[in-house]
């Protein structure tokens, strides 16, 4: 639906939680965990489904799917590079694989048998990459995987989608089962708020608007999402900014025309991810605006630098990659319009 | 883990006749001669693998695969895994004698366009199974189908040609592991032991010897044989169909740059083609067998 440009506030369209920001009646679980439910639901829709893990059945949460079709579960050990490459050998064969690892190893270690046996071959392999981002917190920097987004959104032929809560996750996990062709999709190991709902849409390649503003638009992708949302609710009680709200759970293929409405719209634009700024989110916005429609731009996100043991809240805050951090790049990006 | 013990069903025997192995070995002669003007042609490629390698390409497409030129997608069809890419000049000028596409494209190797790339893309030519050049994803892909023919209870066998060179790179053994543990039999990889890789002799490079007990160790079924015999390898082929327990590794000892006596045991024709004059002199020797017999053109 389009949004009249006087409209502010949540777009009831989206069917977020009731309680958005009451955190008490908040939910908190983990991404991953819509992979698991996903993976079983897709498995009883379609007999092609494969899981493939490489030595991470429970964190991962393929568990599940091995439970319920042990027939198609394939355990790998540690072999990553060795699963993308039978992975595509059973999707040439007719089968629908997934393969899940951690995103640190998987695309991380396995990158170019990707490019080669699965992007360019376009076989029907799915990446789950798990225990993605900072949140993984205290594994450290190793185990923290950041630079996820910007290396598979290069590479032709494969989609790239970052769920922002676990019934995302679930959605998101099915719409992949049912695409044909490649696709990369990352989730997180710690709780995080559940706000979207069922009914919330969601389709591959298309941004949701979840807040409607008229001043500034912040567009986020994964769990941080949330961290958006509270800091639109500070901004328009405190300072009086109604900020837009995009869930741009698609980096590839990129809704660029959404996006460029925003800027037009806005004229100021700030992007939220929980991954390396460069290259990430906030490279393909940038980019975006730089072909289309040039606007001030700020960039939450990890800056050119590794993780390191923590907390997941404390490394979050840390990175500057919490609501407080949002609200002082949307101040700094409206002096600049 | 699924149940897979049920495999392919009884397949052709594959014994070869005097009459039958005389023609493959004259199918061998002149797939060299034709790789030989194509790689004059195309101005660049490698020559010492598919010239070592043409013995067991013809053997493979005219005596041993189940396959159907006509119908590349045939789901019956035997699967060629052609996982050290750079060698696929050879099957390319196999597939042409075959009949999969018109000889004459055969000169149109790594030009704009072709559909015979530098290294071989199956998006782009039907029957190459897979796209491959970067080392060692091949086995790894074979395993995954042989996975699945097993799963699915298919009568196609997988067979996987890969490099001595390329069993350097690690993924290879990833997907040893994994056809050892699963028990492919349906599986059967081919390694061309030609003993050279691009900076020198593998075992200088990086020693790969004893290769036999390394496969064994992996719980692979190993057979050596002369990489240039048709007979020996259609006999290797035989023993690894008989052997339902474990998949085979057949390990072809070949000698590089095979027919071609300049181009013979030298690692510098790994990856150059030859220039028109050494183009000429290479037909030469290969239409006379080395001197043996005197040309029809002479």
């Amino acid at each position: 639906m389009t949004p009249r440009r006087t409209q502010t506030g949540i777009n009831h369209e989206a069917y977020l939680v009731r309680h958005l920001f009451d955190p008490d009646k908040l939910k908190q679980i983990p991404t991953r965990n819509g992979y698991g439910e996903g993976l079983v639901e897709a498995g009883k829709k379609d007999k092609n489904i494969m899981v493939l893990c490489a030595d991470l059945t429970e964190s991962t949460r393929s568990l599940a799917f091995k439970e319920a079709f042990p027939d198609r579960f394939v355990q790998l050990g540690v072999s990553e590079q060795s699963m993308a490459s039978i992975a595509a050998g059973m999707a040439i064969t007719g089968k629908v694989p997934f393969i899940s690892s951690y995103a640190c190893f998987s695309p991380g270690r396995n990158w170019e048998q990707i490019r080669t046996t699965v992007a360019l071959q376009n076989s029907n392999v799915k990446i789950a990459g798990a225990h993605a981002g900072v949140s993984v917190g205290p594994d450290g920097a190793t185990h923290q995987m950041i630079e996820d987004i910007a290396i598979m959104r290069v590479m032709p032929n494969m989609r790239v989608i970052v769920p922002c809560d676990s019934v995302e996750t679930k959605k998101a996990t099915l719409a992949i089962s049912a695409a044909v062709g490649p696709c990369y999709f990352r989730f997180a190991r710690e709780k995080s708020p559940v706000f979207t709902t069922d009914k919330t849409p969601f389709k591959i390649g298309h941004a949701e608007t979840y807040r409607f503003g008229a001043d500034v638009t912040i567009i986020g992708t994964g769990p941080l999402l949330y961290e958006a949302l509270l800091a639109a609710q500070v901004l328009s009680v405190d300072h009086g900014i109604e900020a837009r709200i995009i869930n741009l759970h698609t980096i590839k293929p990129l809704d660029e025309k959404t996006i460029v409405k925003a800027a037009k719209e806005t004229g100021a634009i700030v992007t939220v991810e929980e991954a390396q700024a460069a290259g990430g989110l906030g490279g393909v916005v940038a980019e975006t605006l730089a072909l289309h429609t040039p606007v001030p731009m700020e960039r939450i996100g990890v800056q050119d630098r590794f993780g390191e043991s923590g907390e997941p809240r404390e490394l979050l805050e840390n990175l500057g990659l919490t609501a407080p951090s949002i609200i002082q790049a949307v101040l700094t990006v409206l002096k600049r319009k | 883990m699924p149940n897979l013990t049920l495999g392919p069903r009884v397949r052709k025997p594959l014994h070869l006749h005097d009459r039958a192995l005389k023609k493959l070995e004259e199918r061998a002669l002149t797939m060299r001669k034709d790789l030989i003007t194509m790689l004059v042609e195309a101005g660049s490629g490698h020559s010492a693998g598919p010239l070592g390698m043409a013995d067991i390409f013809t053997a493979l497409y005219f005596h041993i695969m189940v396959h159907d030129p006509k119908k590349p997608n045939w789901e019956l069809r035997d699967r060629l895994i052609l996982s050290n890419g750079h060698i696929c000049p050879i099957r390319y000028v196999a597939m042409a004698h075959a009949g999969y596409f018109p000889k004459s494209e055969l000169m149109t190797l790594r030009k704009f366009g072709t559909r015979l790339q530098g290294h071989p893309e199956r998006k782009k030519l039907p029957g190459v199974e897979t796209t491959s050049g970067p080392l060692g994803s091949g086995s790894s892909q074979a395993v995954g189908m042989a996975y699945v023919g097993l799963l699915d209870r298919r009568p196609w066998r997988v067979y996987c040609v890969m490099s001595d060179g390329e069993l350097e790179a690690g993924q290879t053994w990833e997907a040893m592991l994994f056809a050892g543990r699963n028990k492919l039999y349906n599986c059967t990889f081919i390694i061309d032991r030609n003993n050279i890789q691009i900076d020198g002799q593998t075992e200088e490079v990086m020693p790969l010897e004893p290769l036999q007990a390394k496969f064994e160790a992996f719980g692979l079924n190993v057979i050596r044989c002369a990489g240039n015999s048709i007979r020996e390898f259609v006999s290797s082929v035989e023993h690894a169909h008989g052997v339902s327990e474990k998949p085979t590794v057949i390990i072809a000892d070949t000698v590089p740059g095979y027919g071609v006596d300049f181009m013979e045991y030298d690692f510098s024709w790994h990856g150059k083609p030859p220039t028109f004059t050494e183009g000429k002199e290479a037909l030469a020797w290969l239409r006379t067998l080395g001197g043996k017999i005197k040309s029809e053109h002479e």
